[in-house]
């Protein structure tokens, strides 16, 4: 589904991307760990073409993505530490995001009741907790029924209740066989949604492996102690 | 393109700072019409204010705009938007809002105490001035990352368009004064936007007069059609060099 070949990102001097080569297939959900400073955010922003590589190609669905923008409307994507424009209430960020994507009639809203996102819609952006703007964040990764997500650190900031209710959602949405991309620290709480681990290191890939082989390899449960294992 | 447009032009609006802007103009656009005892005198003290403040506000403000909407564009990026289109809606919005201002603060005023071909022209030449700098403003914006070096950057642009590109002119005509140099000056004139909007008003006003042989030289070059012609052409020139250069940088920038 996404596969990125030998991409390489250099900013000023230091060497983000290092010739990174993953494969996303249909119906996988794959955790994208590592260290702060590995290449997460940067692989994933290069995914949406955030950020342009230097070298190598991303394709999406087969078709290289230098120069499209439409497939963007098949993912849907939650940045890390949410950034919006500050003096837009929550309600006209919603509908201005409704009305990029017309097109897409189905909506699914599940996660705006959940998270009673509705009661903020009169607040702005910039009076929001960090935690809120990740709520909104969710809410507009899922709304447009995406084949892919990305979440770049969905649970970070978010209280333990919510970020239950963003995992059953994540569970759910990969029932479904939609792919995710879940970029995050919290190893503990990745254990029970993910298929793959992809494991980068100084902008680098140490290795994409699924689970089984994982588990297979080091003879442990929980994904923390795996890693723990391999990298050692 | 114009779903984001929509959101930029109301995201301008309610900001205070154009309403200000609008307002200052009308108050100094109305007490200077009503002070002066003819309209030309008022014509000349608008000419100076237009060259000053419009190209002033729309530099400071649109660079500071497009800092602040940083989270506004990435926030688009995610979305399946052109980059292009990103980046036409925030010029278009910016132009449309600060051109807005600029007409009801200053045109209105300017067409109801100067109805002819003069104060056309100034209106003409206000908008085209607001277009230019911000086309520039957003070049400025896109080169630099960090704020603070943006914001000094159009001010230092600002102070260059004013005021030291005069005094490199004057300067020039003192030292070669000996020298048949009008011809080039209209050359060089052509390389500020401000000095060629300030040559093309005057040289409608009588005042041309008064400024000796270069004064002939330009009032043959910019009182004729043909001149006019190419003094307009250049305006917008500089309006779409700066914003092509800055569309083509934004479709590179990391973000």
């Amino acid at each position: 589904m996404i596969i990125t070949e030998h991409i390489s990102k250099r900013f000023g001097n230091q060497q983000v991307l290092n010739d990174v080569h993953i494969t996303c297939r249909p119906g996988a959900c794959i955790a994208l760990i590592g260290p702060n400073g590995s290449g997460k955010t940067t692989l994933i922003k290069s995914i949406l073409q955030m950020v342009i590589p230097d070298t190598g190609k991303v394709l999406f669905q087969g078709e290289d993505i230098a120069g499209q923008w439409s497939y963007r409307g098949k993912i849907g994507f939650m940045p890390q530490m949410t950034r919006y424009p500050e003096n837009m209430s929550v309600g006209e960020v919603m509908s201005m995001m409704i009305d990029i994507r017309k097109d897409q009639k189905d909506l699914d809203e599940e996660l705006i009741e959940q998270y009673h996102l509705k009661e903020i819609y009169p607040k702005r952006m910039g009076t929001l907790s960090g935690g809120m703007r990740q709520k909104v964040g969710a809410c507009l990764a899922f709304l447009f029924q995406p084949d892919i997500l990305i979440l770049d650190e969905p649970t970070a900031g978010l209280d333990p209740l919510s970020s239950e209710i963003l995992k059953q959602k994540i569970l759910k949405e990969k029932a479904k066989g939609k792919s995710t991309i879940i970029s995050s620290h919290v190893l503990s709480e990745l254990d029970e949604m993910i298929t793959e681990v992809i494991y980068m290191q100084d902008g680098q890939v140490l290795f994409q492996k699924t689970l089984e082989d994982l588990q297979q390899e080091t003879q442990e449960v929980k994904l923390s102690k795996m890693i723990a294992k391999i990298i050692a | 393109m114009n779903k984001i447009y929509k959101h930029v032009i109301a995201d301008i609006i309610r900001n205070r700072i154009v309403l200000f802007y609008t307002l200052i103009l009308l108050l100094a656009s109305l007490s200077v019409f009503s002070l002066e005892d003819t309209s030309s005198k008022g014509l000349l003290s608008m000419l100076n204010i237009i060259l000053m403040i419009v190209p002033l506000v729309c530099l400071i403000f649109s660079t500071i705009y497009m800092y602040n909407s940083s989270e506004f564009i990435e926030l688009l990026l995610s979305q399946p938007l052109q980059r292009n289109a990103i980046w036409w809606s925030l010029f278009i919005g910016l132009i449309t809002a600060l051109g807005l201002a600029f007409f009801v603060g200053a045109g209105i005023v300017i067409l109801i105490f100067e109805p002819s071909f003069l104060g056309l022209m100034l209106v003409i030449c206000g908008l085209l001035l607001t277009f230019i700098f911000t086309a520039i403003a957003l070049l400025a914006a896109v080169l630099t990352k960090d704020k603070a070096k943006g914001i000094g950057l159009s001010i230092i642009l600002w102070l260059f368009y004013a005021i030291i590109f005069d005094g490199i002119v004057l300067f020039m005509l003192f030292q070669w004064a000996d020298y048949p140099i009008e011809k080039f000056m209209i050359l060089i004139s052509m390389l500020n936007p401000i000095d060629l909007a300030r040559i093309l008003i005057l040289m409608q006003m009588d005042v041309s007069a008064l400024m000796g042989y270069t004064g002939a030289i330009f009032k043959d070059f910019f009182g004729t059609s043909g001149g006019i012609a190419i003094s307009f052409g250049t305006l917008i020139l500089w309006i779409m060099i700066p914003f092509i250069c800055s569309l083509r940088y934004f479709k590179k920038k990391d973000l």
